[in-house]
């Protein structure tokens, strides 16, 4: 395949490669649209074919390409371009993002369950014979002392490997003065291995070592279905964080264009910002005449004007002209980074939440353990002696797993995820279902989420459409976007020049025209809206197109879906008043308020919290972050600024709004699931104390029921997959 | 009761020896990306396995 490639343009992305001690150097880049096969052969031999590239790999699950080059001065965009000739648009990884992406976690995890099975597979092997002497058959006390030395032999190491993970959470939790789910089970398992070791050593027959595996094998499985559910959200939260491209194109004293990572950018230095990109950091306009979108950061739909001299501030879109800027403040000193701080201020009131399996953990660990030392010192107070009566009291603690608690929650929560991940869902963490299910008033933002965010035509008049779309077609602008979107594809204008903050000018069939402002087509006197296009032919009647950000068709329903749930909407828009009164109108929402800055919304959801209100938040600007960070629940749609995408606990892709309605649905109905688990659980308890405390629970009857209780929990969580469904 | 000790420890070198190789596919990277080596073997040329 030839590749022409343009060396002149080519910005430097030498800052995205991660240089080795031996030389050779090493890209990650996120592929966008790489699905099949084909596609990977397709990547993988074109960007190998390159020169200097050494291999070329790509991880179609993740949908990144690792490339390593030969030599340190490896061209990254010269990889890029041939991708995106290709077809596949592709961003370079910050190397250090990356670098922490290889969840190392989940592997130690998984390794810890493997080990667990194994111990808990070869040690009941042991335990066989064992329980079979129980009833009478023929097993004679040396035979059983080796059978429990093996078995204790195989299950120790094994236990205290896959303990480690639920001991070292168990010793923070008891630091930091509290004691979570992993205080139990970290007592019950030692306790039960020192006591099978006592029994083993004094030749006795309840040795626990199975139990103690098996119980940490179920506890691993839950253990790793809720690492697993935070780490696709966290990997898919890396990926978007990617595709914003936290890069900026600096110009260079010797005029060489250079992209750097945005936390690179230094004071006063010059920045090139094409249309269509977002400003990087706050600056002023050095050189350029353009309109600039700031939607997401206030909220407002009309775009601003700004020339030289004028201030512009990060995050804003830039639409019709280029750009440069002189940077006055460092990315972390930017207005986004401003809202980021009030985000991350929000986020660590959520990090307060107490999650469901823990505030049950909090009853559960005092009323066990001293049911547990009851037995103990009743034991010894009815003459049974100190070795039956601690035998008595460890079977207690092992019969009682908390299993309901750490493995059918997480059960229960992967499922709901994998049926919203399916209605395009995304949910972040297990902790976001349980608290999407507590919320009671529903706030929106209204640009972009209850409205499509981008405009629609609304009025023109007959034919015009057709006759100013070729127009339309050669401009970026998103209004004649929206126009020759209405027109569908066609002809295009010839000789167009696109005068920025004006309109675009070209020959149509051999006819000057304009497409713009009222005054770009010559009329002076008319106070033209900044949602509408004026159009004339060249000394022709000016025929005007009027543009609305529409409402999502599913607005209405979903909103009136929220009341039917028993909940309370409320809207709080950053835009004027005129429109957010029009869609609240429409939309039968009587709170609503208009204006309102990030600090105002964020100020308004702790004025709910302080009444007791558990407020879902739904918005998708850095306006809406910090509000999105500070709610009791947040959900973002998937158009969102990565900013407000993190800060939301679920991010629904696509145009429906209604996955709103559906995500409370199916948090509820996990919610109940799990509040039966902890039932089931507590009946279960209550049966198998008595029979505990009285010595009927030999190790088989702990195994059984160990693992017919976890069976039991797991299969209700599994009824999951239906649940929510209407 | 002889065989018993002979059976044991190989049932149980058995049992290490699946955990080891389980050990070993997962330091390999084979659980990396299911859905690329899926595809992969319908690739004919290729012979970049994992290095």
């Amino acid at each position: 395949m030839a590749l022409t490639y343009d060396l002149a343009r080519a910005p430097d992305l030498s800052a995205f490669l991660r240089k080795e001690k031996d030389g050779t150097a090493h890209l990650e880049l996120l592929v966008k649209g790489a699905r099949c096969a084909a596609c990977m052969s397709k990547i993988e031999t074109a960007v190998a074919g390159l020169p200097d590239v050494t291999t070329a790999r790509l991880n179609l699950t993740e949908g990144r390409l690792a490339v390593r080059f030969a030599s340190s001065r490896g061209d990254a965009s010269r990889v890029i371009a041939t991708l995106d000739r290709l077809g596949y648009p592709a961003t370079p990884f910050d190397p250090a993002k990356a670098a922490e992406a290889h969840d190392q976690e989940s592997r130690r995890l998984i390794l810890a369950l493997a080990v667990a099975g194994f111990g808990a597979g070869n040690a009941m092997m042991f335990s066989v014979p064992v329980w079979a002497g129980l009833f009478g058959q023929e097993l004679g006390p040396a035979t059983r002392s080796i059978m429990l030395w093996l078995s204790a032999i195989v299950a120790t190491p094994c236990a205290i490997y896959a303990g480690l993970p639920f001991f070292e959470s168990a010793w923070r939790s008891l630091k930091a003065g509290k004691a979570n789910m992993d205080v139990p089970i970290s007592v019950g398992v030692i306790l039960t291995l020192f006591i099978s070791f006592v029994e083993t050593f004094l030749n006795g027959r309840d040795a626990y070592f199975d139990a103690a595996v098996s119980l940490l094998f179920l506890l691993l499985i839950g253990r790793w279905l809720d690492h697993r559910l935070r780490a696709r959200a966290r990997s898919a939260a890396a990926d978007l964080l990617a595709l914003q491209a936290p890069a900026a194109t600096v110009l260079g004293a010797d005029g060489l264009e250079r992209v750097k990572p945005l936390s690179e950018v230094a004071v006063g230095e010059r920045i090139l910002v094409r249309p269509g990109e977002r400003i990087p950091v706050d600056g002023f306009v050095e050189d350029g005449v353009s309109e600039l979108d700031n939607a997401l950061l206030t909220g407002e739909t009309a775009p601003v004007d700004v020339r030289p001299g004028d201030t512009c501030r990060a995050g804003a879109v830039n639409l019709t002209g280029q750009l440069r800027i002189l940077a006055i403040a460092r990315s972390e000193d930017s207005a986004v980074a401003a809202i980021a701080r009030l985000v991350e201020a929000g986020a660590q009131t959520k990090s307060l939440y107490v999650r469901l399996a823990d505030r049950a953990a909090s009853i559960y660990v005092p009323v066990i353990h001293s049911v547990a030392a009851l037995t103990f010192l009743g034991g010894l107070a009815v003459g049974l002696g100190p070795r039956e009566a601690l035998l008595r009291a460890a079977a207690l603690l092992i019969i009682t797993c908390p299993c309901a608690l750490g493995l059918a929650v997480p059960a229960v929560q992967i499922t709901a995820s994998a049926r919203l991940f399916r209605k395009g869902v995304l949910v972040k963490s297990g902790a976001a279902l349980e608290r999407l299910a507590e919320v009671d008033h529903v706030v929106f933002d209204k640009t972009g989420v209850l409205t499509e965010g981008r405009p629609r035509l609304i009025e023109a008049p007959a034919q015009a459409v057709a006759l100013a779309a070729p127009l339309a077609r050669a401009s970026a602008h998103p209004l004649a976007r929206a126009l020759a979107a209405e027109a569908g594809p066609g002809l295009r204008a010839t000789d167009v020049v696109e005068t920025p903050g004006q309109g675009v000018e070209g020959m149509i069939n051999g006819r000057r025209a304009r497409l713009g402002r009222a005054s770009f087509v010559g009329l002076d006197g008319v106070r033209g809206g900044e949602t509408e296009l004026w159009f004339a032919f060249e000394g022709d009647t000016r025929v005007r197109f009027r543009f609305s950000d529409q409402l999502r068709p599913d607005a209405a329903q979903t909103i009136a879906d929220l009341r039917a749930l028993g909940l309370t909407v409320e809207i709080l828009s950053g835009d004027l008043e005129g429109p957010v009164a029009r869609a609240a109108q429409t939309l039968h929402v009587d709170q609503w308020r208009s204006g309102q800055t990030p600090q105002d919304k964020a100020a308004e959801i702790d004025a709910l919290t302080a009444q007791g209100r558990k407020v879902l938040m739904v918005g998708d600007g850095l306006n809406d972050t910090a509000a999105l960070a500070k709610a009791h629940a947040a959900m973002a749609p998937g158009a969102a600024l990565d900013a407000s995408q993190n800060a939301a606990d679920l991010v629904f892709a696509g145009d429906a709004l209604g996955a709103v309605a559906d995500s409370i649905r199916v948090a509820r109905a996990a919610r109940h699931r799990a509040l039966e688990n902890f039932g089931f659980s507590a009946l279960y308890n209550l049966g198998a104390i008595p029979l505990a405390m009285l010595g009927f629970v030999n190790p088989l009857i702990a195994a059984l029921a160990m693992s017919g209780s976890s069976l039991v929990v797991t299969l209700n969580a599994l009824r999951m997959h239906g649940a929510g469904r209407r | 009761m002889g065989i018993i000790l002979i059976l044991a420890p190989i049932s149980v070198a058995l049992g290490l020896a699946g955990l080891a190789a389980f050990w070993w596919t997962l330091r390999n990277g084979q659980y990396d990306d299911p859905a690329g080596d899926a595809a992969r073997i319908l690739m004919e040329d290729s012979d970049n396995r994992i290095s």
